[in-house]
């Protein structure tokens, strides 16, 4: 049984402990609001990039597309982007990343296929590098920027396009927590290059119906050529985005049952302390009685 | 007749709202869009966007790089990566 000295500092402790997982709550509950409203601000460009291309899409057919849309031809080695956060205390979220990630290298492992890595953020390292040391192509720092944005999607979407026109890969595929809820984000691979063909939007066949001609300058080709690269920019800062989101949800949820886990801690601990304050005082009680009956 | 006119990046809605006339520098030359404007899909070098809020009015100045516009039935639309008022 331990000391009331020594449960008192425990309690003492906990208590402490339970101040700080609180006011991370409470941070990454207005960080969260933060998150989300960025997402949504960034909806507008990608919802009319994807009619754009969609529309075009339809105009340009078969194998003359750009290299992006119609990739190398061949299915042989892999790139898989993986987005993780840079700070832990974020419950299962990162675990989950590297969980979905490794999954699929395996699928492909499995169907002969070469994989290689291509992580960002902090926390993929470690636990991707355990299986698959020899596979890893290149580590994104984000951890000296405060938000990932738009610059830092800008910066790793050209080194991948620059390493798919030295023809270094055939497909990759990014894969991100998207966020549902600040109780769930599910893992989600999805893939980047080349460019899955866009479906045909139907405001554009609407379009084509009504007679509506329009001007392409230069042609569509060369539009969906500048595009293209835009597209991929545009999914990765998405991504990078859902990340921001999903890492104050999850991290909101993993200190809220912090918090709630500390309190039940606590309460356990202050019966235990006074449940030993008590039998101490009997003790002391039927010693002085017996100390008086014996005179 | 007024054009709709709405600027868009990656991080936020820039501007939507009715103008005159916009005068954006596409890769092939420069062109101004009038309310009603035929369907156009353009790329855009990298420099100001002009946009003229009643007929005669003094330009506003918008410098965009990696843009791309759209006229369609419901307005121009600018889409660039970054944007300098």
């Amino acid at each position: 049984m331990a000391s009331l000295k020594e449960l008192k500092n425990r309690i003492k402790s906990v208590k402490s402990t339970q101040k700080i997982t609180k006011a991370k709550q409470m941070v990454a509950a207005a960080k969260l609001r933060r998150a989300q409203a960025a997402a949504e601000a960034a909806r507008p460009y990608a919802e009319r990039l994807a009619k754009v291309m969609g529309s075009l899409a339809g105009k340009v057919r078969g194998e003359s597309g750009p290299l992006l849309l119609r990739g190398t031809g061949s299915n042989q080695r892999h790139m898989l982007v993986v987005v993780n956060t840079d700070k832990g205390l974020c419950g299962g979220l990162n675990a989950n990343i590297v969980k979905a990630a490794k999954a699929k290298a395996r699928e492909l492992i499995a169907q002969g296929k070469t994989v290689e890595f291509y992580l960002v953020g902090r926390k993929g390292r470690a636990p991707i590098k355990r299986d698959f040391a020899d596979r890893i192509n290149k580590h994104f720092d984000t951890s000296n920027v405060r938000d990932p944005g738009f610059e830092e999607a800008e910066t790793i979407a050209s080194e991948l396009i620059a390493m798919f026109d030295q023809g270094k890969f055939d497909v990759a595929h990014l894969v991100y927590p998207q966020f549902k809820s600040a109780l769930s984000q599910d893992p989600t691979v999805q893939q980047l290059i080349p460019v899955p063909r866009p479906e045909e939007t139907a405001t554009a066949s609407a379009t084509a119906q009504a007679g509506a001609v329009v001007e392409y300058e230069p042609d569509e080709e060369a539009i969906l050529a500048e595009l293209l690269p835009r597209y991929v920019r545009t999914q990765l800062f998405g991504a990078l985005l859902e990340l921001a989101a999903s890492e104050q949800g999850a991290s909101m949820t993993a200190m809220d049952n912090a918090t709630r886990n500390a309190g039940d801690l606590i309460n356990k601990l202050t019966i235990q302390y006074n449940r030993s304050r008590q039998a101490a005082i009997t003790t002391e009680l039927i010693e002085i009685i017996a100390g008086a009956e014996a005179l | 007749m007024p054009l709709h006119f709405e600027l868009v990046t990656p991080e936020k809605l820039v501007r939507s709202e009715e103008v005159y006339m916009v005068v954006v520098p596409g890769t092939e030359g420069e062109f101004g869009v009038l309310g009603g404007h035929a369907p156009l899909m353009s790329t855009i070098r990298d420099g100001a966007v002009r946009v003229f809020k009643t007929e005669g009015a003094q330009a506003e100045e918008i410098v965009v790089r990696g843009g791309f516009a759209e006229v369609s039935a419901e307005g121009l639309t600018v889409l660039a990566e970054h944007v300098t008022d």
